[in-house]
Protein backbone atom coordinates (compact mmCIF):
# COMPACT_ATOMS: atom_id res chain seq x y z
CA UNK A 1 0.00 0.00 0.00
CA UNK A 2 1.07 3.56 -0.67
CA UNK A 3 3.06 5.26 2.03
CA UNK A 4 1.81 8.82 2.02
CA UNK A 5 -1.43 9.30 3.86
CA UNK A 6 -3.39 12.52 3.45
CA UNK A 7 -3.57 15.34 5.98
CA UNK A 8 -6.53 15.08 8.39
CA UNK A 9 -8.48 18.06 9.77
CA UNK A 10 -11.59 18.82 11.86
CA UNK A 11 -14.00 21.38 10.45
CA UNK A 12 -17.15 23.08 11.71
CA UNK A 13 -20.36 22.84 9.69
CA UNK A 14 -20.46 26.64 10.02
CA UNK A 15 -16.83 27.19 9.01
CA UNK A 16 -15.04 30.52 9.02
CA UNK A 17 -13.53 31.85 5.80
CA UNK A 18 -10.09 31.34 7.37
CA UNK A 19 -10.78 27.68 8.09
CA UNK A 20 -11.93 27.14 4.50
CA UNK A 21 -8.89 28.91 3.07
CA UNK A 22 -6.69 26.43 4.98
CA UNK A 23 -8.12 23.49 3.01
CA UNK A 24 -6.06 21.92 0.25
CA UNK A 25 -7.28 19.52 -2.42
CA UNK A 26 -7.03 15.95 -1.13
CA UNK A 27 -7.16 16.87 2.57
CA UNK A 28 -9.29 14.57 4.69
CA UNK A 29 -11.92 16.34 6.76
CA UNK A 30 -14.12 15.35 9.72
CA UNK A 31 -17.14 17.51 10.52
CA UNK A 32 -18.62 18.83 13.77
CA UNK A 33 -21.96 20.61 14.13
CA UNK A 34 -25.24 20.38 12.27
CA UNK A 35 -25.83 19.47 8.66
CA UNK A 36 -28.93 18.99 6.57
CA UNK A 37 -29.76 16.89 3.54
CA UNK A 38 -31.13 18.62 0.47
CA UNK A 39 -31.30 17.24 -3.06
CA UNK A 40 -33.61 17.66 -6.07
CA UNK A 41 -36.84 17.40 -4.06
CA UNK A 42 -35.84 20.14 -1.63
CA UNK A 43 -34.35 22.34 -4.36
CA UNK A 44 -37.47 22.15 -6.50
CA UNK A 45 -39.77 22.81 -3.57
CA UNK A 46 -37.75 25.70 -2.19
CA UNK A 47 -36.56 27.31 -5.42
CA UNK A 48 -39.24 26.53 -8.00
CA UNK A 49 -42.35 26.24 -5.86
CA UNK A 50 -41.02 29.00 -3.57
CA UNK A 51 -41.92 27.17 -0.37
CA UNK A 52 -40.38 28.67 2.78
CA UNK A 53 -37.23 26.82 3.78
CA UNK A 54 -38.30 25.12 7.04
CA UNK A 55 -35.15 25.94 9.02
CA UNK A 56 -33.01 28.98 9.65
CA UNK A 57 -30.11 28.94 7.17
CA UNK A 58 -27.19 29.43 7.40
CA UNK A 59 -27.52 30.23 11.14
CA UNK A 60 -28.33 26.62 12.03
CA UNK A 61 -26.09 25.07 9.41
CA UNK A 62 -23.99 26.02 6.40
CA UNK A 63 -23.48 22.42 5.33
CA UNK A 64 -25.71 20.88 2.66
CA UNK A 65 -25.32 17.11 2.31
CA UNK A 66 -26.46 15.56 -1.00
CA UNK A 67 -27.75 12.50 0.70
CA UNK A 68 -30.72 10.42 1.67
CA UNK A 69 -30.04 8.33 4.73
CA UNK A 70 -31.04 4.70 5.20
CA UNK A 71 -33.53 5.69 7.86
CA UNK A 72 -37.10 5.26 8.96
CA UNK A 73 -39.51 7.09 11.25
CA UNK A 74 -40.81 4.92 14.08
CA UNK A 75 -44.50 4.86 15.00
CA UNK A 76 -43.75 6.96 18.14
CA UNK A 77 -42.21 9.66 15.93
CA UNK A 78 -38.60 8.87 16.82
CA UNK A 79 -36.03 8.20 14.13
CA UNK A 80 -34.10 5.10 13.22
CA UNK A 81 -31.01 6.10 11.26
CA UNK A 82 -28.42 3.56 10.15
CA UNK A 83 -26.11 4.43 7.31
CA UNK A 84 -25.67 7.71 5.45
CA UNK A 85 -24.18 7.90 1.98
CA UNK A 86 -24.05 10.71 -0.55
CA UNK A 87 -25.68 10.80 -3.94
CA UNK A 88 -24.05 12.12 -7.15
CA UNK A 89 -24.00 15.92 -7.11
CA UNK A 90 -23.51 16.76 -10.79
CA UNK A 91 -27.27 16.41 -11.29
CA UNK A 92 -27.94 19.36 -8.98
CA UNK A 93 -25.80 21.85 -10.85
CA UNK A 94 -28.80 23.77 -12.21
CA UNK A 95 -30.02 24.66 -8.72
CA UNK A 96 -26.79 25.08 -6.78
CA UNK A 97 -26.23 28.81 -7.45
CA UNK A 98 -29.75 29.77 -6.37
CA UNK A 99 -29.57 27.41 -3.43
CA UNK A 100 -26.36 29.01 -2.16
CA UNK A 101 -27.92 32.44 -2.49
CA UNK A 102 -30.98 31.28 -0.51
CA UNK A 103 -29.18 29.18 2.11
CA UNK A 104 -25.73 30.70 2.52
CA UNK A 105 -24.24 27.20 2.32
CA UNK A 106 -20.44 27.09 2.64
CA UNK A 107 -19.99 23.33 2.45
CA UNK A 108 -21.56 21.20 -0.22
CA UNK A 109 -21.04 17.54 0.57
CA UNK A 110 -21.82 14.78 -1.87
CA UNK A 111 -20.67 12.14 -4.30
CA UNK A 112 -18.35 12.86 -7.21
CA UNK A 113 -18.18 16.64 -7.01
CA UNK A 114 -19.31 19.11 -9.64
CA UNK A 115 -17.42 20.68 -12.53
CA UNK A 116 -14.66 23.26 -12.00
CA UNK A 117 -16.88 25.54 -14.04
CA UNK A 118 -19.64 25.17 -11.42
CA UNK A 119 -17.10 25.88 -8.70
CA UNK A 120 -15.88 29.04 -10.40
CA UNK A 121 -19.36 30.27 -11.22
CA UNK A 122 -21.19 29.43 -7.98
CA UNK A 123 -18.82 28.30 -5.22
CA UNK A 124 -16.03 30.88 -5.49
CA UNK A 125 -18.33 33.97 -5.30
CA UNK A 126 -20.09 32.43 -2.29
CA UNK A 127 -16.88 31.39 -0.55
CA UNK A 128 -17.92 27.74 -0.53
CA UNK A 129 -16.07 24.45 -1.06
CA UNK A 130 -17.07 20.94 -2.02
CA UNK A 131 -16.34 17.90 0.15
CA UNK A 132 -16.75 14.44 -1.34
CA UNK A 133 -17.62 11.33 0.65
CA UNK A 134 -15.04 8.57 0.49
CA UNK A 135 -15.45 5.49 -1.68
CA UNK A 136 -19.17 6.25 -1.73
CA UNK A 137 -19.75 3.29 0.49
CA UNK A 138 -18.53 4.42 3.89
CA UNK A 139 -22.11 4.76 5.07
CA UNK A 140 -21.54 2.90 8.30
CA UNK A 141 -18.55 5.06 9.30
CA UNK A 142 -20.51 8.22 8.53
CA UNK A 143 -23.47 6.80 10.44
CA UNK A 144 -21.23 6.54 13.50
CA UNK A 145 -20.59 10.28 13.29
CA UNK A 146 -24.28 11.07 13.69
CA UNK A 147 -25.05 12.15 17.25
CA UNK A 148 -28.75 12.52 16.65
CA UNK A 149 -31.42 13.30 14.11
CA UNK A 150 -32.68 16.76 15.08
CA UNK A 151 -35.60 16.95 12.69
CA UNK A 152 -37.05 15.77 9.39
CA UNK A 153 -38.76 18.41 7.27
CA UNK A 154 -41.03 17.86 4.29
CA UNK A 155 -41.08 14.06 4.61
CA UNK A 156 -44.82 14.01 4.00
CA UNK A 157 -44.51 16.20 0.91
CA UNK A 158 -41.35 14.60 -0.54
CA UNK A 159 -41.04 11.11 0.95
CA UNK A 160 -38.29 9.91 3.29
CA UNK A 161 -35.60 9.71 0.60
CA UNK A 162 -36.06 13.32 -0.54
CA UNK A 163 -36.93 14.84 2.84
CA UNK A 164 -34.73 17.41 4.57
CA UNK A 165 -33.02 15.52 7.40
CA UNK A 166 -31.34 17.74 10.00
CA UNK A 167 -28.52 15.88 11.67
CA UNK A 168 -26.19 16.73 14.53
CA UNK A 169 -22.75 15.28 13.91
CA UNK A 170 -19.49 14.87 15.76
CA UNK A 171 -16.20 13.94 14.14
CA UNK A 172 -18.18 12.72 11.13
CA UNK A 173 -16.07 11.52 8.27
CA UNK A 174 -13.98 10.89 6.37
CA UNK A 175 -14.63 13.42 3.60
CA UNK A 176 -12.09 14.55 1.01
CA UNK A 177 -11.63 18.18 -0.05
CA UNK A 178 -12.60 18.16 -3.74
CA UNK A 179 -12.71 21.92 -4.41
CA UNK A 180 -10.88 24.82 -2.82
CA UNK A 181 -11.79 28.49 -2.50
CA UNK A 182 -10.22 29.16 -5.90
CA UNK A 183 -12.53 26.67 -7.58
CA UNK A 184 -9.94 24.00 -8.40
CA UNK A 185 -11.20 20.42 -8.63
CA UNK A 186 -9.31 17.39 -7.31
CA UNK A 187 -11.23 15.04 -9.63
CA UNK A 188 -10.34 17.09 -12.68
CA UNK A 189 -6.71 17.15 -11.61
CA UNK A 190 -6.75 13.33 -11.32
CA UNK A 191 -8.60 12.96 -14.65
CA UNK A 192 -5.84 14.91 -16.38
CA UNK A 193 -3.17 12.58 -15.00
CA UNK A 194 -5.12 9.46 -16.00
CA UNK A 195 -5.82 10.84 -19.48
CA UNK A 196 -2.11 10.70 -20.34
CA UNK A 197 -2.26 6.88 -20.33
CA UNK A 198 -5.49 6.47 -22.28
CA UNK A 199 -4.12 6.51 -25.79
CA UNK A 200 -1.70 3.66 -25.06
CA UNK A 201 -4.44 1.78 -23.23
CA UNK A 202 -6.77 1.85 -26.23
CA UNK A 203 -4.15 0.49 -28.64
CA UNK A 204 -5.40 -2.68 -30.30
CA UNK A 205 -9.07 -1.85 -29.76
CA UNK A 206 -11.32 -0.53 -32.47
CA UNK A 207 -14.44 1.64 -32.62
CA UNK A 208 -17.78 -0.09 -33.05
CA UNK A 209 -19.07 -0.70 -36.59
CA UNK A 210 -22.40 0.88 -35.68
CA UNK A 211 -21.95 4.34 -34.16
CA UNK A 212 -24.26 6.04 -31.68
CA UNK A 213 -25.46 9.61 -31.32
CA UNK A 214 -22.96 11.40 -29.21
CA UNK A 215 -20.14 9.85 -31.22
CA UNK A 216 -20.96 12.36 -33.92
CA UNK A 217 -22.27 15.80 -33.16
CA UNK A 218 -24.11 16.16 -36.43
CA UNK A 219 -27.59 14.68 -36.21
CA UNK A 220 -27.75 14.63 -40.03
CA UNK A 221 -25.03 11.96 -40.00
CA UNK A 222 -25.84 8.32 -40.44
CA UNK A 223 -24.53 6.05 -37.70
CA UNK A 224 -22.81 3.50 -39.94
CA UNK B 1 -43.60 -28.58 1.71
CA UNK B 2 -41.79 -25.27 2.39
CA UNK B 3 -43.83 -22.88 4.53
CA UNK B 4 -44.40 -19.31 3.45
CA UNK B 5 -43.66 -18.12 6.98
CA UNK B 6 -40.22 -19.65 6.79
CA UNK B 7 -39.67 -18.03 3.38
CA UNK B 8 -40.60 -14.62 4.78
CA UNK B 9 -38.43 -14.96 7.91
CA UNK B 10 -35.47 -16.19 5.89
CA UNK B 11 -35.95 -13.41 3.36
CA UNK B 12 -35.92 -10.77 6.13
CA UNK B 13 -32.67 -12.19 7.48
CA UNK B 14 -31.17 -12.17 3.98
CA UNK B 15 -32.11 -8.52 3.46
CA UNK B 16 -30.27 -7.62 6.66
CA UNK B 17 -27.22 -9.73 5.85
CA UNK B 18 -26.93 -8.34 2.32
CA UNK B 19 -27.05 -4.75 3.56
CA UNK B 20 -24.64 -5.23 6.47
CA UNK B 21 -22.16 -8.07 5.80
CA UNK B 22 -19.54 -7.82 3.07
CA UNK B 23 -19.22 -11.18 1.25
CA UNK B 24 -15.91 -12.88 2.08
CA UNK B 25 -14.86 -13.48 -1.55
CA UNK B 26 -15.20 -9.79 -2.38
CA UNK B 27 -13.51 -8.74 0.88
CA UNK B 28 -10.48 -10.88 0.09
CA UNK B 29 -10.39 -9.56 -3.46
CA UNK B 30 -10.48 -5.99 -2.18
CA UNK B 31 -7.74 -6.65 0.37
CA UNK B 32 -5.62 -8.02 -2.47
CA UNK B 33 -6.23 -4.85 -4.49
CA UNK B 34 -5.47 -2.66 -1.45
CA UNK B 35 -2.13 -4.41 -0.88
CA UNK B 36 -1.06 -3.54 -4.44
CA UNK B 37 -2.46 -0.02 -4.66
CA UNK B 38 0.23 2.65 -5.17
CA UNK B 39 -2.01 5.69 -5.58
CA UNK B 40 -2.07 7.61 -2.27
CA UNK B 41 -5.67 8.78 -2.48
CA UNK B 42 -6.97 5.52 -3.92
CA UNK B 43 -5.16 3.58 -1.17
CA UNK B 44 -6.69 5.86 1.48
CA UNK B 45 -10.16 5.19 0.07
CA UNK B 46 -9.69 1.41 0.13
CA UNK B 47 -8.48 1.55 3.71
CA UNK B 48 -11.55 3.58 4.69
CA UNK B 49 -13.76 1.00 2.96
CA UNK B 50 -12.17 -1.84 4.92
CA UNK B 51 -12.81 0.08 8.16
CA UNK B 52 -16.35 0.71 7.03
CA UNK B 53 -17.12 -3.01 6.62
CA UNK B 54 -15.94 -3.56 10.19
CA UNK B 55 -18.04 -0.69 11.50
CA UNK B 56 -21.11 -2.01 9.67
CA UNK B 57 -20.71 -5.49 11.13
CA UNK B 58 -19.99 -4.24 14.66
CA UNK B 59 -22.88 -1.78 14.74
CA UNK B 60 -25.24 -3.94 12.64
CA UNK B 61 -25.89 -0.98 10.36
CA UNK B 62 -25.99 -0.90 6.56
CA UNK B 63 -22.55 -0.64 4.91
CA UNK B 64 -23.80 2.04 2.56
CA UNK B 65 -26.59 4.57 3.01
CA UNK B 66 -27.74 3.97 -0.54
CA UNK B 67 -29.00 0.45 -0.09
CA UNK B 68 -29.68 0.09 -3.81
CA UNK B 69 -32.70 -1.51 -5.38
CA UNK B 70 -33.26 -4.78 -3.53
CA UNK B 71 -34.28 -7.68 -5.77
CA UNK B 72 -34.77 -11.43 -5.53
CA UNK B 73 -33.49 -14.44 -7.41
CA UNK B 74 -35.38 -17.63 -6.66
CA UNK B 75 -34.07 -20.99 -7.76
CA UNK B 76 -36.23 -24.05 -7.20
CA UNK B 77 -35.23 -27.66 -7.22
CA UNK B 78 -37.52 -29.66 -9.48
CA UNK B 79 -39.13 -31.41 -6.50
CA UNK B 80 -39.63 -28.32 -4.31
CA UNK B 81 -43.17 -27.59 -3.19
CA UNK B 82 -44.24 -24.31 -1.63
CA UNK B 83 -47.16 -23.85 0.72
CA UNK B 84 -49.70 -21.66 -1.05
CA UNK B 85 -47.79 -21.90 -4.32
CA UNK B 86 -45.71 -19.26 -6.10
CA UNK B 87 -48.19 -16.46 -5.45
CA UNK B 88 -47.85 -16.94 -1.68
CA UNK B 89 -44.07 -16.96 -2.06
CA UNK B 90 -44.09 -13.70 -4.01
CA UNK B 91 -46.25 -12.12 -1.31
CA UNK B 92 -43.79 -13.33 1.34
CA UNK B 93 -40.86 -11.80 -0.55
CA UNK B 94 -42.65 -8.48 -0.97
CA UNK B 95 -43.58 -8.43 2.72
CA UNK B 96 -40.00 -9.23 3.70
CA UNK B 97 -38.73 -6.40 1.51
CA UNK B 98 -41.11 -3.91 3.13
CA UNK B 99 -40.40 -5.11 6.68
CA UNK B 100 -36.62 -5.08 6.23
CA UNK B 101 -36.78 -1.56 4.77
CA UNK B 102 -38.33 -0.39 8.04
CA UNK B 103 -36.31 -2.57 10.42
CA UNK B 104 -32.70 -2.64 9.15
CA UNK B 105 -33.34 0.18 8.06
CA UNK B 106 -32.79 0.39 4.30
CA UNK B 107 -33.23 3.51 2.26
CA UNK B 108 -36.69 3.50 0.68
CA UNK B 109 -35.27 4.05 -2.79
CA UNK B 110 -38.10 2.81 -4.94
CA UNK B 111 -40.37 5.45 -6.43
CA UNK B 112 -42.76 5.72 -9.37
CA UNK B 113 -40.71 6.81 -12.42
CA UNK B 114 -42.99 9.71 -13.31
CA UNK B 115 -44.92 10.66 -10.18
CA UNK B 116 -42.04 9.87 -7.79
CA UNK B 117 -44.55 8.30 -5.37
CA UNK B 118 -42.60 6.64 -2.54
CA UNK B 119 -44.29 3.94 -0.47
CA UNK B 120 -41.30 4.15 1.89
CA UNK B 121 -40.89 0.37 1.74
CA UNK B 122 -39.09 -0.46 -1.55
CA UNK B 123 -42.23 -2.09 -2.91
CA UNK B 124 -44.18 -0.81 -5.90
CA UNK B 125 -45.06 -1.62 -9.48
CA UNK B 126 -42.54 -4.26 -10.59
CA UNK B 127 -40.52 -3.81 -7.40
CA UNK B 128 -38.80 -5.76 -6.04
CA UNK B 129 -37.93 -7.75 -9.14
CA UNK B 130 -38.28 -11.49 -8.62
CA UNK B 131 -36.52 -13.77 -11.11
CA UNK B 132 -36.72 -17.54 -11.33
CA UNK B 133 -34.69 -20.54 -12.37
CA UNK B 134 -34.98 -24.28 -11.82
CA UNK B 135 -32.57 -27.12 -11.16
CA UNK B 136 -33.05 -30.77 -12.08
CA UNK B 137 -32.67 -32.25 -8.61
CA UNK B 138 -33.64 -31.22 -5.12
CA UNK B 139 -36.59 -30.32 -2.93
CA UNK B 140 -35.11 -26.99 -1.82
CA UNK B 141 -35.38 -23.40 -2.89
CA UNK B 142 -32.42 -21.01 -3.06
CA UNK B 143 -33.28 -17.42 -2.20
CA UNK B 144 -30.76 -14.79 -3.24
CA UNK B 145 -31.15 -11.10 -2.62
CA UNK B 146 -28.97 -8.55 -4.37
CA UNK B 147 -28.93 -4.87 -3.40
CA UNK B 148 -27.29 -3.38 -6.45
CA UNK B 149 -26.69 0.33 -6.71
CA UNK B 150 -28.77 1.80 -9.40
CA UNK B 151 -27.51 4.60 -11.56
CA UNK B 152 -24.02 4.27 -13.04
CA UNK B 153 -21.59 1.72 -14.40
CA UNK B 154 -23.85 -0.12 -16.81
CA UNK B 155 -24.15 0.16 -20.57
CA UNK B 156 -25.38 -1.82 -23.57
CA UNK B 157 -24.28 -1.83 -27.16
CA UNK B 158 -25.14 -3.77 -30.31
CA UNK B 159 -21.86 -5.01 -31.72
CA UNK B 160 -21.44 -7.23 -34.78
CA UNK B 161 -19.27 -10.26 -35.53
CA UNK B 162 -16.93 -7.99 -37.48
CA UNK B 163 -16.29 -5.92 -34.34
CA UNK B 164 -14.57 -8.96 -32.85
CA UNK B 165 -12.57 -9.01 -29.63
CA UNK B 166 -11.00 -5.62 -30.45
CA UNK B 167 -14.50 -4.10 -30.50
CA UNK B 168 -15.47 -5.85 -27.27
CA UNK B 169 -12.34 -4.46 -25.60
CA UNK B 170 -13.12 -0.95 -26.80
CA UNK B 171 -16.64 -0.99 -25.38
CA UNK B 172 -15.42 -2.55 -22.14
CA UNK B 173 -12.80 0.19 -21.67
CA UNK B 174 -15.27 2.88 -22.71
CA UNK B 175 -17.69 1.74 -19.99
CA UNK B 176 -15.02 1.62 -17.28
CA UNK B 177 -13.41 4.94 -18.20
CA UNK B 178 -16.75 6.74 -18.64
CA UNK B 179 -18.26 5.62 -15.34
CA UNK B 180 -14.98 5.31 -13.43
CA UNK B 181 -14.26 9.04 -13.57
CA UNK B 182 -15.09 10.63 -10.21
CA UNK B 183 -15.83 7.07 -9.12
CA UNK B 184 -19.44 7.12 -10.29
CA UNK B 185 -19.32 3.33 -10.73
CA UNK B 186 -18.28 2.90 -7.03
CA UNK B 187 -15.23 0.89 -8.10
CA UNK B 188 -13.30 -1.28 -7.51
CA UNK B 189 -16.09 -3.67 -8.35
CA UNK B 190 -16.90 -7.04 -9.80
CA UNK B 191 -17.54 -6.33 -13.47
CA UNK B 192 -20.06 -8.48 -15.34
CA UNK B 193 -20.16 -8.72 -19.11
CA UNK B 194 -23.05 -10.20 -21.07
CA UNK B 195 -22.36 -11.29 -24.62
CA UNK B 196 -25.03 -12.39 -27.07
CA UNK B 197 -28.59 -13.41 -26.28
CA UNK B 198 -31.05 -10.70 -27.25
CA UNK B 199 -30.93 -7.10 -26.05
CA UNK B 200 -32.88 -7.83 -22.87
CA UNK B 201 -31.25 -11.24 -22.30
CA UNK B 202 -27.80 -9.67 -22.78
CA UNK B 203 -28.52 -7.12 -20.04
CA UNK B 204 -29.76 -9.89 -17.75
CA UNK B 205 -26.68 -12.05 -18.42
CA UNK B 206 -24.26 -9.22 -17.71
CA UNK B 207 -26.04 -8.18 -14.53
CA UNK B 208 -26.10 -11.76 -13.29
CA UNK B 209 -22.42 -12.18 -14.21
CA UNK B 210 -21.66 -9.18 -11.93
CA UNK B 211 -24.05 -10.00 -9.09
CA UNK B 212 -24.43 -13.78 -9.01
CA UNK B 213 -20.86 -14.95 -9.57
CA UNK B 214 -18.15 -14.64 -6.92
CA UNK B 215 -14.58 -13.38 -7.07
CA UNK B 216 -12.24 -16.08 -8.37
CA UNK B 217 -15.01 -17.93 -10.20
CA UNK B 218 -14.19 -18.79 -13.85
CA UNK B 219 -16.38 -19.40 -16.87
CA UNK B 220 -16.24 -23.14 -17.76
CA UNK B 221 -15.22 -22.32 -21.35
CA UNK B 222 -11.42 -21.97 -21.02
CA UNK B 223 -11.20 -19.36 -23.77
CA UNK B 224 -13.82 -17.22 -22.05
CA UNK B 225 -12.02 -17.77 -18.73
CA UNK B 226 -8.83 -16.47 -20.39
CA UNK B 227 -10.72 -13.38 -21.57
CA UNK B 228 -12.02 -12.81 -18.03
CA UNK B 229 -8.46 -12.83 -16.71
CA UNK B 230 -7.25 -10.55 -19.51
CA UNK B 231 -10.09 -8.08 -18.94
CA UNK B 232 -9.47 -7.97 -15.19
CA UNK B 233 -5.87 -7.00 -15.84
CA UNK B 234 -6.81 -4.56 -18.61
CA UNK B 235 -9.26 -2.78 -16.30
CA UNK B 236 -6.61 -2.45 -13.62
CA UNK B 237 -4.15 -0.99 -16.13
CA UNK B 238 -6.29 2.03 -16.95
CA UNK B 239 -4.39 3.96 -14.31
CA UNK B 240 -7.56 4.66 -12.37
CA UNK B 241 -8.43 3.49 -8.88
CA UNK B 242 -11.14 4.02 -6.29
CA UNK B 243 -13.20 7.20 -6.80
CA UNK B 244 -11.45 7.84 -10.12
CA UNK B 245 -8.21 8.81 -8.37
CA UNK B 246 -4.90 7.77 -9.90
CA UNK B 247 -4.35 4.12 -9.05
CA UNK B 248 -4.71 0.52 -10.12
CA UNK B 249 -7.83 -0.71 -8.30
CA UNK B 250 -10.66 -0.79 -10.77
CA UNK B 251 -11.75 -4.39 -11.26
CA UNK B 252 -11.78 -6.98 -8.48
CA UNK B 253 -12.84 -9.64 -10.95
CA UNK B 254 -14.39 -9.75 -14.40
CA UNK B 255 -17.08 -12.33 -15.11
CA UNK B 256 -18.38 -13.03 -18.60
CA UNK B 257 -21.59 -14.87 -19.46
CA UNK B 258 -22.71 -15.72 -22.97
CA UNK B 259 -25.98 -16.67 -24.66
CA UNK B 260 -26.74 -17.71 -28.21
CA UNK B 261 -27.66 -14.68 -30.32
CA UNK B 262 -28.88 -13.71 -33.80
CA UNK B 263 -26.40 -14.82 -36.44
CA UNK B 264 -25.80 -11.23 -37.54
CA UNK B 265 -25.15 -9.70 -34.12
CA UNK B 266 -23.00 -9.73 -30.98
CA UNK B 267 -24.85 -7.91 -28.21
CA UNK B 268 -22.72 -6.68 -25.34
CA UNK B 269 -23.52 -5.31 -21.90
CA UNK B 270 -21.22 -4.18 -19.10
CA UNK B 271 -22.30 -4.00 -15.46
CA UNK B 272 -20.37 -2.80 -12.43
CA UNK B 273 -21.49 -4.15 -9.06
CA UNK B 274 -20.13 -1.89 -6.30
CA UNK B 275 -17.76 -1.46 -3.38
CA UNK B 276 -20.30 -3.10 -1.12
CA UNK B 277 -21.20 -6.06 -3.43
CA UNK B 278 -24.36 -6.74 -1.50
CA UNK B 279 -25.61 -10.28 -1.95
CA UNK B 280 -26.85 -12.93 0.45
CA UNK B 281 -28.14 -16.43 -0.18
CA UNK B 282 -30.07 -19.09 1.73
CA UNK B 283 -31.14 -22.59 0.82
CA UNK B 284 -34.44 -23.61 2.41
CA UNK B 285 -35.05 -27.34 2.52
CA UNK B 286 -38.48 -28.94 2.67
CA UNK B 287 -37.76 -30.25 6.18
CA UNK B 288 -37.49 -26.63 7.33
CA UNK B 289 -33.76 -26.26 7.78
CA UNK B 290 -32.00 -23.26 6.32
CA UNK B 291 -28.38 -22.81 5.25
CA UNK B 292 -26.97 -19.32 4.70
CA UNK B 293 -24.13 -18.56 2.30
CA UNK B 294 -22.86 -15.75 0.02
CA UNK B 295 -22.22 -17.65 -3.24
CA UNK B 296 -25.46 -17.74 -5.26
CA UNK B 297 -24.03 -20.60 -7.36
CA UNK B 298 -26.49 -19.51 -10.00
CA UNK B 299 -24.63 -20.53 -13.15
CA UNK B 300 -24.70 -24.30 -12.82
CA UNK B 301 -24.14 -26.55 -15.86
CA UNK B 302 -27.92 -26.81 -16.13
CA UNK B 303 -28.27 -22.99 -16.39
CA UNK B 304 -25.68 -22.95 -19.16
CA UNK B 305 -27.06 -25.98 -21.02
CA UNK B 306 -26.66 -26.06 -24.79
CA UNK B 307 -28.71 -29.08 -25.76
CA UNK B 308 -32.41 -29.76 -26.27
CA UNK B 309 -32.69 -32.38 -23.56
CA UNK B 310 -31.12 -32.41 -20.12
CA UNK B 311 -30.21 -36.04 -20.03
CA UNK B 312 -27.97 -37.39 -17.36
CA UNK B 313 -25.06 -36.82 -15.10
CA UNK B 314 -22.60 -37.96 -17.80
CA UNK B 315 -23.03 -34.57 -19.48
CA UNK B 316 -22.52 -32.86 -16.17
CA UNK B 317 -19.28 -34.68 -15.52
CA UNK B 318 -18.04 -33.84 -19.00
CA UNK B 319 -18.86 -30.18 -18.45
CA UNK B 320 -16.96 -30.18 -15.15
CA UNK B 321 -13.97 -32.02 -16.65
CA UNK B 322 -13.61 -29.31 -19.29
Amino acid sequence: MAGKSPRKLRLSTNPTHEALSELRLGDVVYLDGTLYTAREGVYMRALEEKANIPMELPAKSAANFHCSPAASINSDGSFNLGAVTATASFRFSKWIGDWMAASGAKLIIGKGGMSAEDYKQHFVPNGAVYLTTVGYGTGALLGRGVKKVVDVHWHEELGLAQAMWVIEVENMGPFIVESDLKGNSLFERENEKIARNLEALYEGTKPATLKRYGETDDRKDELI
Amino acid sequence: MISTNLIQQTAETLMEKAAIEIPQDYLEGLKGAASKEDGDLSAFVLQAMLENYEAAKEDRRAMCGDTGTPRWYVKMGNEAAIEGGPVAMETALRRATANATQNVPLRPNRVHPLWRTDHNNNVGIGAPEIEYAFEPDGDWIDLTTVHKGGLFGTDYRMLFPSDGIAGIKRFYLDSLVAFGKRGLACQPAIIGIGLGGTKDACMVLGKRAACLRVVGDKNPDPKIAALEAEFTELGNNIGMGAMGFVGSSMVIDCNIEVGYCHTGGMQMSVHAFCLSSRRAVARIYSDGHVEYRTDPNWFTPYQRRETVEWEDSAWLEKAHAN
